[in-house]
């Protein structure tokens, strides 16, 4: 008996004292927009240098940022990846768990897309062509003032220069990062162009942000899962249908779709990286100074990202469908990288 | 004639008729049941067959010292900076004179994978007497080469490849200079970001220790509860409030067993993230109801004769049971355990909240090494952009269908064999 408690006891020992181990690869989170560009450039960190391939997590933006947040010590990440900017609230939460040393680089924009099949017709439309189609609550067609619930079937109807076509376009859920972006650049791009609807922002927050950046929900924007390849199977089956996703997964698949024209520009690494094209949001990644110099790696890594063969105009980054951020940009943020300034605070004014 | 006999023989016909009916109905069922799985293995197969295959071109190359910058192949330091790609690149414009565009040139590189560059880094390594020799070797090529000598004729224009690049690959494929072999890198090599590079080693790799974790911790807890709860449990209102909470965590969705293990293996254990070990814990907890329901329901089985007879002629409770009920309850037990253990094997949302879903391109040597599993490879290629990860991902559900046809197929031919009726 005196045994089998001295047992239970060891066991629950040895368990409840596993060390915070000691880890000699890089970690990193976070957004699953940047993975497919952060992993790029890990492997190749890991094949021509002598450190071990970082690990990277694919967690969401927001996941990343409360991972990273949580804590100094090797149990936490030394690196997240995001697809927007960090907020406020989550550099205090940074701050009040001890990671008050953080360096912000920005990686380049991801473009994003409104396409169709290459069967289908070229459509050319603008932002409040998209937002008029797509929202939810629409300025009633006859020019008054009010709101009322989506009346639009067609393109046609939204804008009579369009085609006599059913408006269906299937995106992602409201899960995913990429339906933030679509909202907030795409609808609520066009709902601003009100100027009624855009002066209730100064009045009432939470109704503007209510009202230009809900979809509607009867039918006509129809939500498939994360997967932007189910997207692109779907338009490849059915010409008349739109789709949004990222400009990676166009310039992979150019054979089967097109991108739909905003305001006669279209999405290319020119557009985009001018700001030309509208719907593009920057990419960032935030490193733990605390870890640098404790982790193996970490600033060899960020060298490597920075470096102009990674994210530069003809580096490998831009064959995988980043657009690079301009160069005077991006030697400001290699610079940053280098000497790893920390974040201020000021950077949310 | 009697009046039953009548009767019977009146309604005989439509009995008959009933009979066919259900008859018919279940072979329906059973049609549809095996249409639906048809469907879904020829789509499967008929996607991921062309993973099992890649392309190769054939290129002299020549390992000049002047192009690798290496004059000495036994130092380290020269070895690992070697600019291989530049060699390959000069292989692939001596087979194509004229291209002097620099866009051109880029296409013209953008063939070959970036693998031959290592490839050659590993051969100088092996044998540096290589350098300043030539040889022709077969390099693999780039994925959206593969994918186009992978497509038929007719399906062509729609490649990834630009005009000039299919010129130059129709001119290879004439000379019979790219041969098609078994690709080995899906069975060699973790993750990459490169289709062509990718393996799923890391993953199989990865979901073996999981298995192993949890196969030697919820198997003897499973039979362990089991047995007390049937052998020697008293029957009350704990017993059966027990019983109730074993039966309701068998539904309770699995995402919820990933949160408990976030809070407590890693939480507050320390536990790091991303490990066999942690998903291990965490698929333990998920497949123990599994075992300990079919543990009893094999312990049930045995019939009380045997435990009387046993305990007749003398044997303690503890004899009868270790010596009589178990090893009959065994091949009962170790279905259930195999069973327990394929659902385990196809789970990958607990193991989202552990951090088992990364990119991990080293392949793990033991459970404490970060790793992934197999449905999370299939999970993280489903949703790469490159149109070769389709192809990838299919092949990978193949391997992972293996697995699970080859586990059920074992509880299946046990439970025949082993199993005794009373």
């Amino acid at each position: 008996m005196k045994n089998t408690h001295k047992l239970v006891l060891a066991a629950a020992l040895a368990l409840s004292s596993v060390p915070a181990m000691a880890r000699d690869t890089v970690s990193i989170v976070g957004s699953s927009t940047v993975y497919p560009f952060a992993t790029v450039v890990a492997e190749r960190f890991g094949r021509n240098t002598s450190f071990p391939t970082p690990k990277i997590e694919s967690t969401g933006s927001g996941g990343g940022l409360k991972l990273f947040c949580q804590g100094v010590g090797t149990q936490h990440p030394d690196i997240t990846n995001a697809s927007r900017r960090m907020k406020q609230s989550e550099f205090e939460l940074c701050k009040s768990n001890g990671v008050k040393d953080i360096t912000e680089v920005q990686i380049g924009y991801d473009g994003l897309v409104v396409a169709n099949s290459v069967k289908g017709p070229d459509l050319d439309i603008t932002l409040r062509d998209l937002y008029l189609a797509m929202a939810k609550d629409v300025p009633n067609p006859n020019g008054t003032e009010e709101l009322v619930a989506n009346p639009y079937k067609t393109w046609k109807d939204v804008n009579p220069a369009l085609p006599n076509i059913k408006i269906e376009v299937v995106g992602p859920p409201p899960t995913s990062g990429t339906r933030d972006s679509f909202n907030e650049l795409g609808v609520e791009g066009g709902c601003k162009t009100f100027p009624w609807l855009k002066a209730m922002k100064g009045q009432d927050k939470s109704k503007y942000k209510s009202v230009c950046r809900s979809i509607r929900e009867d039918g006509h924007y129809i939500e498939a899962g994360e997967n932007d390849n189910l997207i692109i199977q779907k338009l490849e089956s059915s010409p008349n249908i739109l789709g949004v996703f990222g400009f990676s997964f166009l310039d992979q698949n150019r054979s089967i779709v097109k991108a739909v024209k905003i305001k006669g520009v279209s999405p290319n690494m020119e557009t985009v990286g001018s700001g030309e094209y509208p719907m593009a949001r920057s990419m960032y990644f935030y490193v733990k100074k605390a870890h640098v110099g404790v982790i193996p790696g970490i600033q060899e890594y960020v060298k490597e990202f920075t470096h102009d063969r990674a994210w530069g105009d003809e580096g490998y980054l831009a064959d995988k469908g980043l657009i690079p951020s301009p160069k005077n940009e991006r030697m400001k943020w290699a610079d940053n990288a280098k000497s790893l300034g920390s974040m201020t605070g000021k950077e949310f004014e | 004639m009697s009046v039953t006999t009548e009767q019977v023989r009146k309604t005989l016909a439509r009995r008959y008729r009933a009979e066919k009916r259900f008859k018919f109905f279940g072979i329906c069922a059973i049609s549809i049941g095996l249409l639906a799985l048809l469907l879904l293995f020829t789509d499967i197969i008929g996607k991921g067959y062309r993973a099992f295959y890649e392309y190769s071109v054939s290129l002299q190359i020549t390992f000049d010292p002047e192009t690798l910058g290496i004059d000495d192949p036994r130092d380290p330091e020269q070895l690992q900076y070697g600019n291989y790609e530049g060699v390959v690149r000069n292989a692939l414009q001596a087979r194509f004179p004229g291209v002097e565009e620099r866009e051109d040139k880029r296409a013209l590189s953008a063939l070959v994978s970036t693998a031959a560059g290592y490839r050659l880094r590993a051969m100088l390594e092996e044998s540096p007497e290589l350098l300043g020799q030539t040889r022709t070797l077969w390099l693999q090529l780039n994925d959206d080469a593969d994918m186009y000598m992978k497509t038929s004729e007719a399906k062509r224009e729609t490649a990834r490849l630009s005009d000039r690049q299919q010129a130059w690959m129709q001119e290879l494929e004439q000379g019979n200079e790219v041969r098609a072999g078994f690709n080995h890198s899906l069975f060699t090599r973790g993750d990459s970001r490169e289709p062509e590079q990718a393996g799923i080693l890391g993953a199989i790799l990865g979901s073996l220790f999981t298995m192993l974790v949890t196969l030697a911790l919820s198997f003897p807890i499973g039979v362990a509860a089991a047995v007390y709860l049937e052998e020697f449990a008293p029957k009350n209102r704990f017993t059966d409030f027990i019983e109730v909470n074993i039966n309701n965590l068998a539904a309770v969705p699995s995402i919820i067993f990933g949160l408990l293990g976030l809070a407590v293996f890693i939480g507050l254990f320390g536990m790091p993230r991303s490990v066999p070990l942690v998903g291990g814990l965490v698929l333990t907890l998920m497949t123990l109801p599994t075992i300990i329901i079919s543990s009893r329901a094999a312990i049930k089985a045995v019939p009380p004769s045997i435990r009387q007879a046993a305990m007749g002629l003398g044997a303690s409770k503890m004899q009868v049971v270790l010596q009589f009920v178990l090893p009959l309850a065994l091949p009962g037990m170790l279905t259930g355990g195999i069973i327990g253990m394929a659902q385990a094997l196809g789970e990958t949302a607990p193991l989202l909240m552990i951090g088992m879903v990364a990119f991990i391109v080293e392949l793990p040597t033991g459970a404490l090494d970060a790793a992934t599993v197999l449905p999370v490879q299939v999970f993280l290629w489903a949703s790469s952009p490159e149109q070769s990860f389709v192809t990838m991902t299919s092949a990978a559900i193949m391997v992972l269908m293996t697995f699970l046809i080859t586990m059920n197929t074992l509880a299946v031919v046990m439970r025949k064999r082993l199993e005794r009726r009373w």
